[in-house]
């Protein structure tokens, strides 16, 4: 079974820093709509680290981040000129510069390949289980050198968001709002990039250049299915991003051994964690997500039915000499047309005790009577308005009607009742029911 | 072969100048140089006489033919970076195969059933982008980026696990993450000559109904095109392209065979039906001059080298070309506002001596013509100083104005052309007066003539609109400047 | 008719030709020369255009006939072939704080998280500054400024889950927030409900009230005498420009919009029997 060490420890807190870095600036990128500018810059950061690599010789933290913070902002830069100046749009445009950048990452690496210890894919896919093996010694502690960087990244993104909390969030939103206001949303959004630049290559030891991405989106999108305050998405997605790292790792060397394997990549676990997440979030958000919407329509479209029997229910009642009648489920479903929408709203109306069950089918409660001549009330009320007052008389009120009656509260009912100068019958000469 | 050598050459050399080794040196390689061919080797790849090279080179002109035809219309839908998405999610599918045949005892690396299970997730990658799209509020850029992050992931974490497998081999899987060029095989080659013959085809065949699921989408689906199946058909053969290209070049790098001829080809033509030859053709030069760039130095990567081979395209395409390129549209808008300025020069000197009376004889107005001044032509209108510098030092030289160095005036020949572009304004402007509600759309000053816009008969209605001493022969001026020797033309 | 739209336009011209940089400084927008042109078709042409201060200023034309292009053109949003435009007698650029501009809706993504009283507030974003964030005070302001368009009581909702008029009233507040001296707004009646328009209408008079300048592109030709006191007729060129009572009239609206104009007229005629104004002063009452 599974066998937890400090090793383990120490690459879920490496992952956990290098996601919780990148799921950060990723918000913006989601929000922005630049979310593959995220993948092109991870692809395009090869060049960048092999062209480090290669002038001095050595893997050293600082020339690598030198080397993504120039590449960063190339990247961005010969996108957006390339956006602005060829006319192409701003997918193809990337696509135009991540494949050449990396092309050119490709050939320096096997260029330095022979005197650098460098493999590509090593960059791609990074190598997180090994980074424990390489520790600085912090106050006594021996700490990951990864631990360290991607940790120092996170608190240098959460001060650069914190600061420029308000600029990122008008820059985003509006940048030409931003523009009129003496924000430069340009420069912004070059400082954005960079650091996503900075980020990934802080990371890509971890998680590797490619994975980064996942981290980088996943998590932001995840949020934004379910809050609409920017600080809080950006909280979640924090979150997520922790969780998916702990996830990761331990589904990386616990998931393969039901199949009987040993283990597998952390960090290719840790992004199948993410979408994982974004997979549950996407599915069971309180309102954004599938099965509320799903939900939402299905009640909505139950109540409507349950409108319709009582309307049904209240007209059958009132042709009817005696004060009784009721009326056969089977009827329901011919008048209505629908099966089980109709089974499972008498259910609901019978919970309700708006409707009871008889010997020779079903009648209306006191309750139910009152709330069927609240829905008649509302159809004719319509019926009468459209017709008397929009001259949609010729054509079939009805309709229009039977859809409305369904929104209308009493409010609204008696607001109808004025504007229709109180009529006391509808255009089918049938009595409006008084307001109960 | 010799025409092939005739073109292969310069461009060769062309390429071979811009992989210069000695930056390469300068940057610190030291002695790890670029293993430069000899003249022997020059040749025998040029004339294709090795079979390696021979297979290699052509399996990649055709690939890169396939995927500039089939990226065209990947393009003009803008789902470009589908693409890459693609791409990356079609790495579950191959390593899934490989476990999937390995722990049933089969050999690992048949080729057909990796192909088939990139293809599989390929398509459950793009249903995935599609429905994240359509049921949340995500944007499509967040739905391509997740569904390439996470399926990648996936495909990571598989990888993981076929490469600590006991049994099979996994070595060579990683070759549909780079590509593997230099090592393809004949097979390989015949599988991408049918898929590229069967992309020219579906390219011809469905060339009007993709061009307008292109253009106008919902306008296809309005007069009963089978919308979804066309866009199925496409990005099945997108989906095709991929897949084969993986291995040939690499995930990432099949990408840019998708993407970057066609964006290239865009700047040669306003013809889809060009754009989609011209992309064509410039994937097949890729490939050729890729494939044989790295077939003549050991060093280099021949995925990488073809797209490089692309991207030098395509920024000669984005400076150069003929329709969009940069310097044609950098040159149109200087002659714009040149034309611009050289119009309002003449009309407003015109129209200052036009306000004197169009007569000098014409005692009741006793004005005086204006000595035209830098500093008065300045006053009226928001041209630089340099401007109006430029502007008049080109009327003298076409021969238009006369100057003494300091007042300026017309010259017969720049009254006639003054008076031409006088008429011409005042043509359009009554036109946008008398036709107020269709006007605007049909005023186009870059015509010389209003002539060629508007037809004959409503031009003269409009000119009768026009006070008569417009069109009449302008007197002229008294003070007769003394053209400076030499100035004017 | 048309050597007196030539007569205008060299008066029009000349009137800002002739601005010293004295007089330049107070209009709150100063155009001169104005050409814009995406590839050869001119979108605007030769525009002058001065516009006086404290002044509600409508500008109507036809469809086509560059309203929104001349509000991007000088607010320097798109590139201009040639011509001079100041704000207070300085380019845009160095005047952004004085310029309050509510674009149309369709470019925002609504789905952004972000409410609308952060909406509001971010029209105080260039006053508070850099790194400093948003305390207290400018949420109060905001939400004084919401209170303005009636718009109050939605300040948490998010900008999705708000109708198309009261999204267009959380805009305009925040263009109130900005706390401009010069505004632009781009067919902020454009599909709004009945108390939008009211709330825009008293915000209007309300800035106008305040000495704030509003250009304004507006699409109704009805509601032009009533809503302003300044219109600039557009198409392509200024075809008039200057007081509602002067320059509305109908044979300078043929010269802008041509053959549309029994609506119109129809306007006009009803506009000019209104008995809350003084009789006679438009060309209306010729009809």
């Amino acid at each position: 079974m599974m066998e937890w060490t400090s090793f383990d420890t120490w690459i879920v807190v490496t992952g956990m820093l290098s996601a919780m870095a990148c799921a950060l600036l990723g918000n913006y990128l989601v929000l922005r709509r630049m979310s593959m500018m995220g993948d092109a810059i991870s692809h395009a950061v090869l060049p960048g680290l092999a062209i480090a690599f290669i002038v001095t010789g050595s893997r050293g933290s600082l020339p690598m981040l030198v080397g993504a913070i120039l590449i960063g902002i190339v990247t961005a830069f010969l996108v957006q000129g390339i956006f602005r100046l060829s006319g192409l749009d701003r997918g193809a445009s990337m696509g135009v510069i991540f494949t050449t950048l990396f092309a050119l990452g490709l050939i320096l690496i096997r260029q330095a390949a022979d005197h650098v210890d460098l493999d590509p894919s090593c960059v791609l896919y990074g190598a997180i289980e090994l980074t424990p093996l390489d520790t600085y010694l912090v106050g006594g502690f021996e700490i990951p050198q990864a631990a360290v960087t991607n940790g120092a990244m996170l608190l240098f993104n959460l001060l650069f968001v914190v600061a420029f909390y308000k600029e990122l969030k008008i820059t985003s939103f509006d940048p030409a709002l931003a523009t009129t206001l003496g924000i430069n949303a340009d420069l912004l959004h070059y400082v954005l990039m960079t650091l996503v630049a900075a980020t990934t290559i802080a990371a890509f030891e971890s998680v590797g250049s490619i994975l980064v991405i996942a981290m980088l989106i996943v998590p932001g999108a995840a949020a934004h299915l379910l809050t609409d305050r920017l600080g809080v998405m950006l909280g979640l997605s924090l979150v997520f991003a922790a969780l998916a790292a702990l996830l990761g790792h331990v589904g990386a060397i616990t998931v393969p051994t039901w199949f009987g394997f040993r283990d597998t990549s952390t960090a290719g676990m840790m992004a199948v964690m993410t979408g994982v997440l974004f997979l549950l979030v996407f599915l069971f958000a309180p309102r954004y997500g599938v099965l509320s919407r799903v939900i939402q329509q299905a009640r909505l479209a139950l109540k409507i039915v349950g409108d319709d029997i009582l309307g049904l229910l209240y007209r059958f009642q009132e042709m009817a000499a005696t004060g009784t009648a009721p009326m056969h489920a089977g009827d329901f479903r011919e008048a209505l047309k629908q099966n089980w929408p109709v089974r499972m709203a008498l259910w609901r109306l019978s919970r309700r005790r708006w409707v009871r069950r008889v010997e020779n089918g079903f009648i209306l409660t006191d309750e139910g009577l009152r709330q069927g001549r609240g829905i008649i009330r509302s159809h004719r009320l319509w019926e009468s308005f459209l017709c008397g007052k929009m001259g949609y008389c010729e054509t079939d009120v009805h309709t229009p009607a039977h859809h409305l009656e369904h929104f209308t509260d009493e409010k609204m009912q008696s607001r109808l009742e004025d504007a229709a100068d109180r009529p006391g019958q509808d255009p089918h000469q049938r009595a409006i029911p008084p307001a109960s | 072969m010799s025409p092939r050598l005739l073109i292969l050459t310069p461009l060769g050399l062309l390429l071979w100048g811009a992989f210069d080794p000695s930056w390469v040196a300068a940057a610190g390689l030291g002695e790890h140089t670029l293993a430069w061919p000899s003249s022997e080797e020059l040749l025998r790849v040029l004339t294709l006489r090795d079979y390696n090279t021979r297979v290699v080179i052509v399996g990649t002109t055709l690939l890169g033919l396939a995927a500039g035809l089939v990226g065209t219309f990947l393009l003009l839908r803008k789902r470009a970076l589908l693409s890459d998405t693609l791409s990356h999610a079609s790495l579950p599918g191959i390593a899934l195969a490989f476990i999937l045949l390995t722990a049933l005892g089969a050999e690992g690396k048949n080729l057909l059933a990796l192909i088939g299970g990139a293809a599989f997730f390929c398509i459950l990658g793009t249903g995935a982008v599609i429905v994240i799209q359509r049921y949340s509020r995500l944007k499509d850029d967040a739905a391509l980026g997740i569904v390439l992050s996470v399926f990648f992931g996936l495909g990571i974490a598989l990888m993981g696990i076929a490469t600590r497998m006991g049994s099979g081999n996994a070595a060579g899987l990683s070759s549909f993450i780079y590509g593997k060029t230099a090592s393809m095989l004949f097979a390989d080659a015949v599988l991408i000559a049918v898929v590229a013959l069967l992309a020219a085809i579906c390219a011809v065949l469905f060339f009007k109904e993709f061009a307008l699921l292109c253009f106008d989408a919902d306008y296809a689906a309005s007069q009963g095109w089978p919308v979804t199946g066309l866009d199925f058909l496409m990005m099945t053969l997108v989906v095709v392209v991929t897949v084969i290209g993986l291995q040939a070049v690499g995930l990432i790098l099949v990408v840019a065979l998708l993407i970057i001829p066609p964006a290239a080809a865009r700047f040669w033509t306003y013809s889809l039906k060009h754009m989609l030859w011209i992309s064509g053709l410039f994937g097949a030069l890729s490939g050729l001059f890729g494939a044989g760039i790295s077939a003549l130095m050991a060093n280099l990567p021949a995925g990488a080298v073809i797209v490089l081979t692309a991207s030098l395209l395509f920024g000669v395409s984005l400076v150069f070309g003929s329709t969009r390129g940069l310097a044609r549209r950098g040159v149109e808008r200087l002659r714009l506002s040149r034309r611009i300025r050289h119009e309002n020069l003449l009309r407003e000197i015109y129209e200052m001596m036009e306000v004197c009376g169009l007569s000098p004889e014409d005692a009741e107005l006793d004005c005086a013509l204006p000595q035209v001044t830098m500093d008065m032509l300045l006053s009226r209108r928001s041209w630089s100083h340099g401007q109006l510098r430029r502007a008049l030092a080109r009327g003298m030289a076409a021969g238009l104005l006369a100057s003494d160095g300091r007042n300026w005036e017309l010259t017969a020949a720049g009254l006639e052309e003054a008076r031409r572009i006088v008429r011409k304004h005042r043509l359009w402007e009554t036109y946008l007066i008398e036709h107020a509600d269709v006007a605007p759309g049909h005023v186009d000053w870059g015509a010389d003539e209003i002539e060629h816009v508007l037809d004959a008969d409503l031009v003269a209605a409009l000119e009768k609109r026009l006070p008569a001493e417009v069109l009449q022969q302008m007197p002229a001026s008294p003070h007769h400047i003394e053209p400076v020797q030499g100035e004017a033309a | 008719m048309a050597a007196q739209a030539q007569a205008n336009r060299q008066s029009s011209s000349a009137r800002v030709h002739a601005l010293t940089e004295d007089q330049r400084r107070r209009l709150p927008l100063a155009i001169q020369d104005l050409t814009v042109a995406y590839h050869r078709k001119p979108v605007l042409w030769d525009v002058d255009l001065a516009i006086p201060e404290g002044r509600l200023i409508a500008v109507v034309g036809p469809n086509g006939a560059g309203k929104s292009t001349l509000i991007k053109a000088a607010l320097g949003l798109i590139p201009r072939a040639s011509g001079r435009v100041t704000i207070y007698g300085q380019p845009y650029e160095k005047q952004r704080r004085l310029v309050g501009y509510v674009p149309q809706r369709e470019s925002v993504d609504w789905d952004f998280p972000v409410n609308a009283l952060d909406v509001v507030a971010m029209g105080l974003y260039g006053r508070i500054g850099w790194f400093r964030p948003v305390a207290r005070a400018h949420r109060r302001r905001a939400l004084e400024e919401l209170e303005k368009v009636g718009m109050a009581p939605y300040a948490q909702r998010q900008i999705s889950q708000l109708s198309g008029g009261q999204q267009q009233r959380v805009f305009l507040a925040r263009a109130l927030a900005q706390d401009a001296d010069l505004y632009f707004m781009d067919e902020p009646f454009a599909g709004v409900d009945v108390a939008t328009e009211r709330a825009i209408i008293a915000l209007l008079k309300e800035l106008k009230a305040a000495g704030k300048t509003c250009v304004v592109v507006h699409h109704d030709l009805q509601t032009v005498p009533t809503y302003f006191d300044h219109v600039v007729l557009l198409n392509m060129r200024v075809v008039e420009a200057g007081p509602v009572d002067t320059v509305f009239t109908e044979e300078n609206l043929k010269k802008t919009y041509g053959g549309k104009l029994t609506l119109l007229s129809q306007a006009l005629f009803e506009y000019s029997k209104d008995p809350r104004l003084p009789s006679g002063t438009r060309g209306g009452g010729a009809l």
